[in-house]
């Protein structure tokens, strides 16, 4: 074995799970069966799971196409495009949740029309929630989709060409069957940031229990006055997160 | 142990620097460093007061850290190594002086005031807390568990209103924002915030603040590394021109 | 009837493909080609997956030079077979007709139909990383028939088998090509799939048609060093006068009498087995006979190949017996004798 590799791998593991351990050690044991019952927990859990998902899946119809278009079309200006898209990584998410007001909040560029056309007002709103976790979070999925993308061979696209199919079909029946497993990690990854958002949204959507308060934000303000509450908070949306994400990456990501 | 230490280090240095230049008023080599823990909503004030402090000590530096009282009051508790802590309220200055962490009993040194923060010209036309209630207004509060949402939902219930906020914000600059944003008609925050912000939120006072006061308390901590200069500093705070800084910000004496 | 009427000129950077190719129905011609000679790129031109720079494609008289591929009435087999991973064998053969509309049922109906006839009937469910290189290859051609293409393209279609399959494969090909009403076009660079499986050769050399025929007569008069080289003859190039052919050689002129009376530019051909090497030189006319040295001595099948330099560089196949006999090593002095009923020549 090479100590070289193995004693920082080892060190590296140390430092991702002591905190957890930390966490672990401080939770308040005699008191979590009656913290856990509390229907504010619950609540910020459901929250914090519909709209991760909610998220993921709007990132899912707008970002794979993205990472389309990236991968498989050659465009001027294609390298600053997607140094754009990977803006939210590097923005501070607070920004991210600003910027997002100025453009769709009530006097934003967008947000205006939306109220007066529509009447839809998104910030302080469930919805407001899952825009400002898209935001965050889909550049994880346009980059993971558009590795895939470039990794697969494009040969086989063209074979499905030489049997009739359009565009559309191929992407349909072809790219996006061989890209699978590169779609299914960027989803978990995607879906696992827009879990633990906490910036855009509450600068966004505001934080109200039960229609915009998730588990990071009633974790953030829980530490405020009980941080034994918020620990346990941490250690809830942490289980769930890892049960999910084990699972799931069994099921779809490990499989060839 | 460590302090006695420092403490003859920096006699010495003082010693050499007399010694050396044969004039103590100018520039004093040893340099020394002030840390200020302070509730953000002291940011403009405390800075005020910190380049007058640096004008009266010759070779000090004030550093500060502004930010919520209760994340701050945990650094210190954690053994942050700090000289003075200002809260923005009593009950974040709690865990400190629980610790016996304070050199002695912490002081209020100002008191700050809800007011109704409203876009400029309040187009909404509020004039009471009662115009918050039952109306379609998007008002955004500070979440109960900070200062600013106590406060709140206490003169609020002073007042017998019932307001549903949209938003419980995690801070009091975090209300202000989404006001002059135009997100949010109304919030209520510090007078001190609205002063701040300059025009571009206009303040609505409501007798039922006087119910919900908060006094802000400061200390030095019994840990300072510059025991001597935060004793001065809270003394300067505390002095007739410490309050005259406050005053003008928005804040009322204590 | 010719079904395929075309002329491909595709223009890279150091690089042009200029070929006219035509195709009649039922007939299955080779493109021939060493490595980079642009057999792919026309196969690609064909297909609709590289845009003409020149020329046209017509196929029964439409113009289909400028459709997209998807819409020319054109099959492939690709190289390695291209069969979808996450599709079953039916599911692979049954795409082309879904995306001309046809029913999944009988989309399927028709696939499993095809998949019988190259005798896969038994695989129908499987996934093509489960196939041998064998029973993808009938897949894919499964799959490139199915929608019955007017021109068929096969691109290196026994490349990807290991020697054994490739016999077997080569010969169901064959079947399953002369069933074929349509034009088809392969490219390979081995002559016996050529050989074996075209009604006609094209032989490509830097995107240039250099020689074309029906097998056989390729096989006998090649035309350049590399179609020799694939069917194993020597070649020159010389004048002829009468049956007297004159062939420049490293070191002078050479005289040869050939079979044929030709007069002025002419190639001539022998097979390696016409050459007979002795120690001494051998008595008779002074024709057909030269000295020569020894260079490379290789196995070839049940014959030694020998290599020879001298006024004419030529390969000479011996019995492993003669090699022993003349005593045989590189750095040998021999004599070569040609015999000249087996020394062919036709007008360059």
């Amino acid at each position: 074995m090479p100590w070289v590799l193995v004693l920082p791998a080892v060190l590296g593991l140390a430092f991702l799970v002591l905190p957890l351990a930390g966490l672990l050690i401080r939770a308040p044991w005699s008191t979590l069966g009656t913290r856990l019952g509390e229907p504010q927990v619950l609540e910020a859990l459901r929250l914090s799971l519909v709209t991760s998902t909610l998220a993921t899946a709007l990132c899912l119809v707008l970002g794979v196409p993205l990472a389309w278009v990236l991968a498989r079309t050659g465009f001027p200006g294609r390298g600053l495009v997607r140094a754009l898209v990977t803006v939210p990584l590097v923005l501070p998410p607070v920004v991210g949740g600003v910027a997002l007001l100025l453009v769709l909040g009530r006097r934003g560029i967008v947000g205006r029309w939306l109220e007066s056309a529509f009447g839809v007002s998104l910030p302080f709103t469930t919805a407001g929630v899952v825009l400002a976790e898209a935001f965050v979070a889909m550049p994880f999925l346009v980059i993971s989709v558009e590795g895939a993308l470039r990794g697969a061979d494009p040969r086989y696209e063209e074979a499905a060409a030489t049997l009739g199919a359009s565009r559309w079909t191929i992407f349909r029946r072809v790219t996006l069957p061989m890209v699978a497993p590169g779609i299914a990690a960027g989803a978990i990854l995607c879906w696992a940031r827009a879990l633990g958002e906490f910036g855009a949204t509450i600068t966004f959507a505001g934080n109200f229990p039960g229609r915009t308060q998730t588990m990071p934000l009633a974790v953030y303000l829980a530490l405020e006055t009980d941080p034994e509450a918020a620990i346990v908070l941490s250690l809830v949306l942490l289980t769930v997160s890892v049960v999910i994400l084990a699972a799931l990456r069994d099921r779809w990501v490990s499989t060839p | 142990m460590v302090r006695h230490l420092t403490a003859v280090l920096a006699a010495i240095t003082l010693a050499l620097g007399a010694a050396g230049c044969g004039d103590t008023g100018g520039d004093d080599p040893a340099d020394r460093t002030l840390t200020v823990f302070a509730a953000a909503s002291l940011t403009e004030t405390f800075t005020e007061l910190g380049k007058t402090f640096e004008k009266a000590h010759p070779g000090v530096r004030v550093r500060f850290s502004f930010g919520g009282s209760s994340t701050l009051a945990q650094q210190i508790v954690q053994g942050a190594p700090v000289d003075v802590f200002a809260a923005a309220s009593p009950a974040t200055m709690r865990p400190v002086s629980d610790e016996r962490l304070t050199a002695d009993a912490p002081r209020t040194f100002a008191r700050n005031r809800l007011v109704i923060a409203v876009p400029p010209g309040d187009p909404a036309k509020i004039r009471t807390l009662r115009d918050l209630a039952g109306r379609e207004l998007k008002v955004v509060l500070c979440a109960p568990q900070v200062p600013c949402g106590a406060a709140a939902e206490k003169a609020l219930d002073v007042a017998g209103v019932k307001v549903t906020p949209v938003s419980q914000e995690q801070d009091v600059k975090a209300v202000l924002t989404k006001v002059r944003l135009g997100e949010a008609d109304a919030g209520l925050v510090y007078r001190t915030d609205v002063r701040a912000a300059g025009g571009q939120v206009e303040g609505v006072e409501f007798p039922e603040s006087a119910e919900a006061i908060n006094d802000y308390p400061i200390a030095a901590l019994a840990k300072a590394p510059q025991p001597g200069l935060a004793g001065e500093f809270v003394d300067l705070v505390l002095s007739a021109q410490g309050r005259a800084v406050l005053t003008r910000a928005g804040f009322e004496s204590a | 009837m010719t079904v395929l009427d075309a002329h491909l000129t595709v223009r890279r950077r150091d690089f042009r493909l200029d070929l006219p190719l035509t195709a009649a129905a039922g007939e299955v011609v080779a493109l021939l080609g060493p490595n980079g000679a642009g057999k792919t790129t026309a196969l690609r031109a064909l297909a609709g997956l590289l845009p003409l720079d020149g020329g046209h494609i017509r196929l029964d008289g439409e113009p289909i030079g400028a459709l997209p591929a998807e819409r020319r009435p054109v099959g492939v087999v690709f190289q390695d077979y291209l069969l979808f991973p996450h599709l079953s064998a039916l599911e692979n053969v049954a795409f082309g007709p879904r995306c001309q509309g046809v029913p999944r049922r009988a989309a399927r109906e028709r696939a499993a139909g095809w998949l019988e006839r190259v005798g896969l009937g038994e695989h129908l469910a499987k996934k093509p990383r489960a196939l041998s290189g064998g029973q993808a290859q009938r897949v894919a051609l499964a799959r490139a028939l199915v929608t019955e293409p007017r021109l068929l393209l096969l691109d290196e279609p026994l490349a990807a088998l290991d020697a054994h399959t490739r016999l077997e494969i080569r010969s169901a090909l064959r079947r399953h090509l002369a069933g074929f009403a349509g034009a088809t076009i392969l490219v390979t660079h081995d002559p016996l799939d050529a050989m074996v499986l075209a009604d006609r050769l094209v032989v490509v050399e830097q995107g240039r048609m250099v020689q074309e025929g029906p097998p056989a007569e390729v096989a006998r008069h090649p035309r350049t060093d590399y179609v020799a080289r694939l069917v194993g003859l020597n070649l020159y190039r010389g004048r002829a006068h009468g049956h007297t052919v004159t062939l420049e050689g490293d070191k002078g002129p050479v005289r040869f009498d050939a079979t044929e009376a030709l007069e002025g530019e002419v190639f001539v051909a022998f097979a390696p087995s016409a050459v007979a090497l002795y120690r001494t030189r051998p008595d008779g006319s002074p024709r057909n006979r030269w000295r020569a040295r020894v260079e490379t001595i290789e196995r070839h099948g049940d014959r030694i190949r020998v290599g020879l330099s001298g006024p004419l560089p030529a390969a000479a196949d011996v019995t492993p017996g003669a090699v022993a006999e003349l005593g045989l090593a590189e750095g040998s002095e021999v004599w070569a004798v040609l015999k000249a009923a087996e020394t062919h020549a036709y007008p360059a």
